[in-house]
């Protein structure tokens, strides 16, 4: 049977899901994207520039047809900020899909979880189906899906730090406790932690500066791919218990 | 004819024109309206409204796209 992801009736081919910051070019952007076999690719709400209109357009190279574009509302610090860009990204886009962030402070790059949920709240009653960037705090994703979020996008570690999953069992705990899908937001920086993130359960992985920021960035999307693959078998399959002693697993019986 | 321009302030710049509409002043930049989203006076315009939509002195107009972004890009 197909293990597909689906959230309010949306169908999503893969479980890795990419972000299309940081890389050298378009031309490498789309080459990643299609490497990693996702069918969402994020991107950011900007001025147009006015006076170089020679500059391309990154949906030149991503066909909106071919993947689902999933606009942010990244390097927003406010909620009236948040609901502006959201806004906009539904006009300029296709669909009420937005990856909602409202950061509380530049080092760190958390979010500002009080104004996240405000904000959500608002959106959510505007039709918006909002993916929320959080902590990885259970109670504020509980919060997060209580205010209309139709999935919980918690933190592995900081933005763009790939440290990994930094709280493997918080992001148990929310996974336990969510009735809508939790996705695995920054914090990725090697195939292993995308592994480890689906074995935990989680319904999907996004992913950018680990792809985007490794020598080889179409190989390390293929190894993406694979991994959030190999998390989600390996999660659906069951793992084994784990025993403090050896177990044989040659038959005794026969023997000499 | 128009005689007067208008002035407005279009993505942070402060510039005349004598387009009277969305339409026009995009057309006049050179910018297809199908992938970008207009805001005037911080009020969204749907696209629908484009044609529509007048423009007036003073109008703080604001046209974005859509860029590669991942988590917080600036």
């Amino acid at each position: 049977m197909e293990d597909k992801l689906v959230i309010r009736g949306i169908e999503f081919r893969s479980r890795l899901w990419i972000g299309t910051g940081k890389y050298k070019d378009f031309a490498e952007t789309a080459k990643a994207v299609e490497a990693s076999g996702a069918d969402v690719v994020t991107v950011s709400v900007r001025r147009v520039n006015i006076t170089d209109r020679k500059s391309e357009n990154l949906l030149d190279y991503i066909d909106p047809k071919k993947y689902k574009i999933l606009p942010n509302t990244a390097g927003c610090y406010s909620v009236e900020d948040a609901l502006r860009y959201s806004r906009l990204a539904r006009e300029a886009g296709i669909s009420d899909m937005v990856k909602l962030e409202v950061i509380g402070d530049e080092r760190t790059l958390f979010p500002d979880t009080i104004g996240l949920l405000k904000a959500t709240e608002i959106l959510a009653k505007e039709g918006f189906l909002v993916f929320p960037y959080t902590n990885d705090d259970p109670i504020m994703a509980k919060r997060l899906e209580d205010a209309g979020a139709v999935a919980v996008m918690p933190l592995g570690a900081p933005i763009g730090s790939g440290l990994g999953l930094r709280n493997p069992y918080n992001i148990k705990i929310i996974l336990e406790a969510a009735k809508v899908p939790v996705l695995v937001d920054a914090g990725v920086g090697t195939a292993s932690d995308a592994t480890i993130a689906m074995e935990l359960g989680c319904d999907a992985v996004l992913i950018n500066t680990a792809i985007a920021a490794a020598k080889d960035p179409i190989a390390m999307a293929m190894a993406m791919k694979h991994a959030v693959i190999a998390g989600r078998l390996s999660y659906k399959a069951g793992r084994m218990g784990k025993k403090l002693y050896a177990t044989a697993s040659s038959p005794l019986e026969g023997m000499l | 004819m128009r005689g007067l321009n208008l002035r407005l302030k279009v993505n942070g710049q402060d510039i005349e024109t004598m387009s009277a509409t969305i339409v026009q002043l995009l057309q006049e930049m050179d910018i297809k309206p199908e992938r970008v989203a207009v805001e005037v006076n911080l009020k969204v315009v749907r696209k629908a409204d484009f044609e529509r939509r007048q423009l007036c002195e003073g109008d703080v107009v604001e046209i974005v796209y859509f860029v590669g972004g991942g988590n917080c890009g600036r």
